[in-house]
This record gives C-alpha cells, structure tokens and sequence, in this order.
C-alpha cells in the first residue's frame, strides 16, 4: 500500500517539477513573453537566446540541483542519526562549505579565477567532513557523531565570525555577508558544470544507502545482526552529503531549512521508510527551493533581490513550526 | 549438535573486563536460558556470540569460525533480538517484521510475505500487521520484535530479555513458542530475569557472575541455594510441580550467605 503511493508521490513531484522548472524558465527580469523567448531562441535571435540558455536555463538547472542535494541528503542524515532535527549541515558539511568560500572571500582568492569561490567552499567541505570523521572513529555511536559535527560546525562558525571581524572594509564585510544569505542569481553554466557531477555523484551514493538506514530503523545492533557494516554506511553517508551538500553550498550559499523540511514532509508518503524517503526528499527539495527560487524573482521589485536564503528560512522556519505542532507525540 | 560455540570468550572495554574466559555452546532443539545479576556479563556475551562486538578467543558457527562467515551469512544464520525493542520512525509492523528478511535479499517477494505473515501469527501479532509501530504498547512492541528476528528463520536466535515488558499471559506464550520452536531444531539463547520461567522452560541453564560462569547445566543443577546465593544475594523457596524444581526468589542474604533481615517464611522450600 505504502510502496505504491510512494510511487504516486515520486510521480506527482516528478511532474510538478517539470512544470515549475519550466515556469523558472519563463521568469526574468527581462520582459519577454514565453512566445517571444522561445520562438527568438529557436530563430538564433541572440537576446533572447542569451536570456534562455545563458541566464535562465542554469539558474534553473542550478536550483533543481542544488535543491535535491539538500532534500536527499537531509533525509540521509536524519536516517542516519535516527533523529527528525538532523539536517545536511549538522555534520560540518555546509559550515566547511561557508569558511571555505568565506576565507575566499576574504583573502581575494575568489576573484584568482572564476570558479575560484566554489572550490574553496568545496575545499572547505572536504577538511570539515574529514575532521568529523576522524574525531568521531569509525565504529562511535550516532551521539558521538553529531557531538563531532556539532565542535567542527561551531569552529567554523568562530572563525567565519573572526574573519568578518577582520575584514579590512565594510565592502568586504557585506560581501561575505551576502553569499552566506544564499543566491542562485548570476550562475552560469560554468558553475552547473562544477557543481552537477559532485551533487549527481552524491545522490547516487546516497540512493544507495537505503537498504542500510531500513536496518537501521532497530538501532545499531540490530542493524549490524542484519549484515549491515556499519562503519561503511556512515562513511558512505558523509561522503555522499559532503560531494552533494558542499557543490550546492559552494555554488550557492547556505541554504537553509530545505534539508531539514523536505524528508519531513515527504515521511508519511513514504510510509516512514527511510529508504523510500531518500528519491522522494531529493524531488521536494527540488520543488521547495524552484518554488522559493520563482518565488524571489516574483517578489522583486526594483531593489536588490531578495536573498534565496532569506526566503527559505523565512518561509521554512514558521512552517517548521507548524509541522512540529501537528506531529509531536508521533515522534518519540 | 552444536550450532553456534564459543570458547574462553573476553570481552574488554577500555580497562574493564566485562567477560572473561566464558565457554558457551548452543545446540541445535535447545532453549539455553542465560541467568546472571545486573552486571554479570549476560548482554555483552549475547553480542559477542552475534559478533557484535570484538571479543577474544573462538567463535564457531557451523562448524566454522564466525568471522570466516560473510556479514550476510552470519546475518542469515544468526537472529539477535535486542534489549529495549527499539523503533525509531512510523513504519507499519508489516514492514519492521520485513526487515528481517533483510539478509535474505530485498525482502519483499512473495515468499517474504508469507514468512511474516507466519512469524506475526505465531506471535499474537497479526492483528497489529498495518500498524504504526510507534504507537504500540510495550508488550505488543516486544511481539512485534519477536516476530522480526524470527522472520530471518536463522538457525540461531540470541534473545536479550525478550519478557522485560511482557504481561503474564504473553510471558507464558512466548517461553512456549520458544520452546516450541526449539523442538522444532532452532538453537536458541535467551537472557532471562525470571528464575521461575527459567526452570520451566529452559533444557540448559548458563549462570553468569562478573563476568565468567559460575554454573552451567540442567535448572535442578544450576539453582543450588549456594550458587543463588554467590550469583543474586537471594535465597529462594523451590517449588516442585511436575517433576520440575521451580524456585522462587524470597529474600535477600547477607554476605555469609545468611538470611538477612526477618523471615516470615520459616521452611527452606515448600512442596506441593
């Protein structure tokens, strides 16, 4: 029973994400009726092919990326620690991202070259995860874990905060300011390429792990009397949320509360099953941050746009809320 | 014939020495009932017996020695049913009996679904099958974890504590169906509180006492007034009913063995 309505759900999100990927692509600061882009586009007519294929299209595809990563890996990692609060940046992997890009930032390494901020972000994620993992061992409790995530987030955030206090002139300052609100304005298609094979790559080795959180449903012995490994499922886990978390933060800033609202809302519809949670949080996530990312454009009006971030804890925070109301006392 | 042996077993963690020197043997059609105080060891044996847990000396199971076997081997022949019953999201039970056919492949075939079915029936349980398994009571949570660890049809059940949260009636039907499907060819280890179930329904019975066992054999043997004394600090009453010795813990002793405290019962045992 569950196993087909799941199935309905990945189909009704797989459709309205068509539709909204194509309303995104629709949407612009430039007038130009649909009619107009696509029939410019297919004559070669060269604004509004530039509109369509050089500013919409990644934006689009940035965001259905970006917003995926987020939903599958929050699932992931509230699978992984069994708990309904953990979100994709608990383990480090957003805050490395941020000091990374941060540090960028700061030192002027971001303009070196033009995916210079992205990689630092990366670089970021990849020295947070691997602190994690090795304060945490191979073969901890779930506590011991998120207590690791948890001293590597905070030391990020102090030296994010140290950096901001250094920085040498308030440009500087609202800079960094600014790409921490998170944006999905002004991508290319450079930073979808730099982006998409790390957050493809960490999908896949996240949709793997769904037989290993099933397991893990009983706690960590029963798991492991199931010829689960453990360790290995942990390390896969913080791999994949790190290759997918980390380009979507890099390309795009933090993000926040998609992670955490996406498996949240899909977990009835998969019948609890935390396998069966991890396609269906990666296509709401998806949905989530198109809608928010629409939602931006549709809300400008004249002034600077208003931050992807800002919207998405703006709108996610009361709705979390409201989510916590309705279900408390159906959570332990 | 024994299925699943362990010889002069360790455990450490960190300095402590949970189990030392422990040899073990499960065999095949019996019910060995593992007794001991809080803190004797009888947790952290049942695991590294599951190979949850590193531990020194020899670990056969079939034969051959258990890290030779692969995960899902192991896993196929070897059903560990843990303490506390824990469940940490709104599955229907159908589905967290499922899991134990995890080892088996994806679980969810035809014949799968006939195993389930057939493990809830034979522990009352059928009638919460579409449930969420959150929202059960501890008794029925207990069931249902039964049901899972039987669902992987292993040759071995290690059980800790399976009665904790069970009411009478339900203690009663699950010693039976442990004895039943011990009778059937399952070898099963059962960590066990209740001294008086113990007698009635276990053929072994293994007495552990920080960390090493102080007694092993048939209940008459293992419920001597000296060895509960040495392993609990109690005396019991013994309570012969159908050829069985049932005891039944009644007071406290003192170090010496002694009563401590006032008896109200004067005789050692009662008969009927």
């Amino acid at each position: 029973m569950n196993f087909s309505r799941s199935r309905l759900a990945v189909i009704g999100l797989a459709i309205a994400l068509a539709g909204l990927a194509a309303l995104s692509l629709m949407i612009g600061y430039v007038d130009l009726s649909p009619r107009r882009l696509i029939a410019g586009t297919l004559a070669g007519d060269l604004v509004p092919q530039r509109i369509l294929l050089d500013i919409r299209l990644p934006r689009t595809v940035l965001c259905l990326a970006v917003g995926a990563a987020l939903g599958i890996a929050g699932a992931a990692m509230q699978g992984l620690l069994r708990n309904p609060l953990a979100e994709p940046g608990l383990l480090g992997v957003s805050s490395g991202a941020a000091l990374g890009a941060v540090l960028a930032l700061y030192t002027g390494f971001a303009d070196a070259f033009y995916l210079a901020l992205p990689l630092a972000g990366f670089a970021g994620t990849a020295i947070a995860v691997a602190f994690v993992f090795a304060l945490a061992g191979r073969y901890t409790g779930a506590t011991t874990l998120i207590l690791a995530g948890v001293a590597v987030s905070s030391l990020c955030g102090a030296l994010i905060s140290l950096i901001l206090n250094w920085s040498p002139n308030p440009t500087a300052m609202s800079e960094i300011v600014f790409w921490m609100m998170g944006s999905l304005a002004d991508r290319s298609s450079r930073d979808v390429g730099l982006a998409l094979p790390f957050i493809a790559a960490g999908a896949v080795l996240l949709l793997g792990c769904g037989r290993g959180l099933r397991a893990l449903t009983l706690g960590e012995d029963t798991a492991r009397s199931l010829g689960i490994d453990l360790g290995r499922l942990r390390f896969r886990i913080l791999v994949g949320s790190a290759a997918a978390v980390g380009a979507a933060v890099s390309v795009s800033g933090a993000i926040g509360f998609i992670g955490l609202v996406a498996p949240h809302l899909m977990r009835p519809l998969a019948g609890g099953d935390p396998g069966r949670l991890l396609p269906l949080s990666a296509l709401a996530g998806a949905v989530l941050l198109m809608l928010a990312d629409i939602g931006v454009r549709l809300l400008h009006g004249g002034g600077p746009e208003l931050k992807l971030g800002v919207l998405t804890a703006l709108v996610g925070a009361p709705f979390f809320l409201v989510l916590i109301l309705r279900t408390r006392g159906e959570i332990p | 014939m024994s299925v699943l042996s362990g010889k002069n077993l360790g455990v450490a963690v960190r300095d402590r020495q949970l189990i030392e020197g422990i040899d073990f043997e499960l065999r095949a059609g019996e019910l060995t009932g593992i007794i001991g105080a809080n803190g004797a060891g009888k947790s952290t044996l049942l695991k590294a017996l599951a190979g949850l847990l590193p531990c020194s000396g020899r670990i056969m199971l079939d034969g051959r020695p258990l890290q030779t076997h692969s995960p899902s081997g192991r896993a196929c022949r070897i059903a560990y049913l843990a303490q506390g019953h824990s469940a940490h999201w709104p599955l229907p039970v159908r589905e967290v009996v499922a899991l134990g056919r995890l080892p088996h492949g994806r679980g969810n075939g035809p014949e799968d679904a006939a195993i389930v079915d057939r493990v809830l029936r034979a522990t009352d349980a059928l009638g919460l099958a579409e449930r969420n398994v959150l929202t059960l009571s501890g008794g029925e949570r207990a069931r249902v974890m039964l049901a899972r660890a039987l669902a992987v049809e292993p040759k071995v059940l290690l059980a800790d504590e399976p009665l904790a949260a069970l009411d009478p009636a339900h203690q009663i039907s699950i010693m039976q169906l442990f004895a039943a499907k011990a009778a059937a060819g399952l070898a099963i280890g059962v960590v066990l509180h209740d001294l008086t179930l113990a007698a009635r329904f276990c053929s072994r019975l293994v007495l552990l006492h920080e960390g090493r066992v102080l007694a092993a054999g048939t209940p008459r043997e293992v419920f001597d007034d000296a060895l509960l004394a040495e392993a609990f600090g109690i005396r019991a009453l013994h309570f012969e009913h159908g050829g069985l010795r049932l005891p039944i813990p009644w007071q406290l002793t003192g170090k010496n063995g002694k009563p401590a405290g006032g008896d109200p019962v004067a005789g050692n045992s009662a008969a009927a």
